[in-house]
């Protein structure tokens, strides 16, 4: 009797002190983001002396004044456009190669499908450098076609073709392995009913595949969304700077105003949190599945 | 009917054609380049490239001690990513694989710092840090322990390690979904008949929960090298490379030979040794890890 009371305090001990590990750890997560918003709403004059989470008197209007003045509100349009254009394009890509490479008969596709897989593995730190030799010779780098708006569209899409191509061997991957396991019934059907190749691809094997497109989108949002070292490299006009070179060059040039900087810094990280929090199991499960199997 | 079946085959080449044109484009011909280029002196834009050979390795291993240096600090951090991140992510997630309540709130929020921005994270840190207005300085001094205070990231002595602390509060979380993952792949009867057979608790982690844990770990332990390593993102924003070059590492010594010394050849041999480094390193690994099985 007296050894299972001591067995039931142990048990509830040892809960206890797994439940303080586990919300400090969440509050170290929590609290430095936190703090970022804080600081947001503060001013020059209090942003280093109150050290409050949540300022008596919040200057909303800080958030305004980063998006208008200090440009963040471009920045973010242009994150935006680099993240759908590319993950869009990705899409489309990968998911016509992989339904080519796993239901059509393509000779050689298992070659292809190998080159793809041993791309994800060979880790190569210094292509940026022969990438931005390749940009510069096709000329995506200094365009000079005497439309200022013409020259920024190509060098956008300059800095967006390399995003779109890293993002193509785990898409495939992925993207394989669901249409391998796809019934082959669902494409009889669609021959029988008069669809053409393209047909069937576009109105049976792409709405099937949702799941792993939903894991797809989530994984190249989140890299084009945080990329930063192509961003330095190649665009160099403000106007077509992404929030992540954005905040470094607003860092250099305005060392003075740390509430802006970190209005620029919450809306950067905002929308990443909120997309994240709705799409969280899918994310997770992707990064479990992909782990796991890999 | 042959030419039919011949039509049929050069449609189907549509589908994967523009995943390969891209492919070879962006990653093929680059990646052969930077082998090429390792070959020549270049400063990248004039019209002559100058043959010479593996001198630019030559110089790589004789005469560049910064880059050894910057390889030494890239090492330094994931040697200690390898051993606190990923054992805070072990222990966090063997806490959330025995029933507890809220598991999935927590899982949920560990996982938060990974999907952010490197260059973001990096820039709260380094106020975080600040030696005049950090948090960390002003929360010392209100626990009496200001005598503690500096400014973390501008002294050589504490630069580095304040760097690594950031990239494993980066880094945990990821590590973490992915063991816990490999727990609970675990079937639940192993550990019921390890308690039948009277086996406590650590013994059961030992017998039962490593051996089967080993592929996750190779996975993780693979991972992390190669995250930590090519480390750039928290680098820029903490710390650019100082104070002076303690806190320089890999990533950022090629991109100084390409841009700052216009030396694009020596960049493109810098990024090769690094690559065999790394592929050197995981293949090692993914072998231990066969050998072990084997026993």
């Amino acid at each position: 009797m007296q050894k299972a009371a001591y067995y039931k305090a142990k048990q509830f001990l040892l809960t206890y002190l797994t439940h303080i590990l586990l919300i400090i750890v969440s509050a170290s997560c929590i609290l430095p983001l936190l703090w970022m918003f804080a600081s947001s709403l503060k001013t020059q004059a209090t942003v280093f002396t109150d050290m409050s989470l949540w300022p008596s008197n919040p200057h909303w209007e800080n958030f305004y004044i980063a998006w208008t003045k200090g440009g963040f509100g471009k920045y973010f349009f242009n994150s935006l456009f680099y993240t759908v254009v590319v993950v869009v394009s990705v899409v489309f890509i990968t998911s016509m190669a992989a339904y080519g490479i796993s239901r059509l008969r393509i000779p050689g596709k298992n070659i292809i499908f190998f080159i793809f897989l041993a791309a994800m593995m060979i880790p190569i730190p210094g292509v940026f450098v022969a990438l931005y030799v390749l940009l510069n010779k096709l000329g995506f780098l200094n365009p000079n076609t005497g439309f200022p708006f013409l020259d920024g569209m190509i060098m956008r899409i300059g800095y967006m073709l390399p995003l779109i191509n890293s993002g193509l061997s785990l898409g495939i991957y992925i993207l394989k392995t669901f249409f391998d396991k796809m019934p082959g019934d669902l494409e009889d059907s669609g021959r029988i009913d008069g669809c053409s190749k393209f047909g069937i691809y576009w109105h049976i094997a792409l709405p099937l595949a949702k799941p792993a497109i939903a894991v797809i989108v989530i994984f190249n949002t989140l890299t084009v969304w945080n990329e930063y070292l192509l961003a330095m490299l190649v665009l160099t006009g403000k106007n077509l700077m992404p929030l992540t070179r954005a905040l470094m060059v607003f860092r250099g040039t305005h060392i003075t105003e740390y509430p802006l900087l970190m209005s620029g810094m919450s809306i950067t990280v905002i929308p990443i949190i909120v997309i994240y929090l709705f799409l969280q199991k899918h994310i997770i499960a992707g990064i479990t599945a992909g782990a796991v199997k890999g | 009917m042959e030419i039919k079946k011949t039509k049929t085959i050069l449609s189907n080449y549509l589908f994967v054609l523009p995943a390969v044109l891209l492919f070879c484009t962006f990653h093929v011909y680059p990646f052969i380049n930077v082998f090429r280029y390792s070959l020549f002196q270049w400063d990248g834009i004039s019209p002559v490239m100058k043959f010479v050979g593996l001198a630019n390795f030559k110089d790589v291993f004789t005469a560049d001690s910064q880059w050894w240096y910057s390889m030494w600090h890239a090492f330094y951090i994931t040697l200690l990513t390898l051993l606190f991140q990923n054992g805070l992510a072990l222990i966090l997630a063997l806490a959330c694989d025995r029933a507890i309540k809220g598991a999935q709130t927590y899982r949920m929020i560990f996982f938060l710092p990974p999907v952010l921005s490197g260059i973001v994270v990096g820039l709260i840190w380094q106020w975080i840090y600040d030696g005049n207005y950090g948090l960390l300085n002003y929360w010392l001094t209100r626990m009496g322990i200001g005598h503690f205070a500096r400014a973390w990231l501008a002294d050589p002595k504490t630069a580095l390690t304040c760097v690594g602390v950031v990239h494993m509060w980066k880094g945990f979380g990821w590590g973490f979904i992915i063991l816990l993952a490999g727990l609970q792949s675990i079937p639940r009867e192993l550990y019921e008949a390890a308690k039948v057979d009277g086996a406590g608790a650590w013994d059961t982690f030992v017998r039962v929960t490593v051996p089967l844990m080993i592929p996750v770990f190779v996975l993780v332990v693979i991972l992390t090298i190669l995250n930590t390593m090519q480390i750039y993102d928290l680098i820029v924003s903490l710390t650019g490379g100082g104070p002076g070059y303690h806190t320089e590492v890999p990533i950022t010594r090629i991109l100084a030979s390409m841009r700052g010394g216009s030396q694009l050849g020596y960049a493109c041999a810098l990024g090769v040794v690094f690559g065999l480094v790394l592929l050197a390193i995981s293949f090692a690994q993914i072998q231990g890890s066969k050998l072990v099985k084997q026993e």
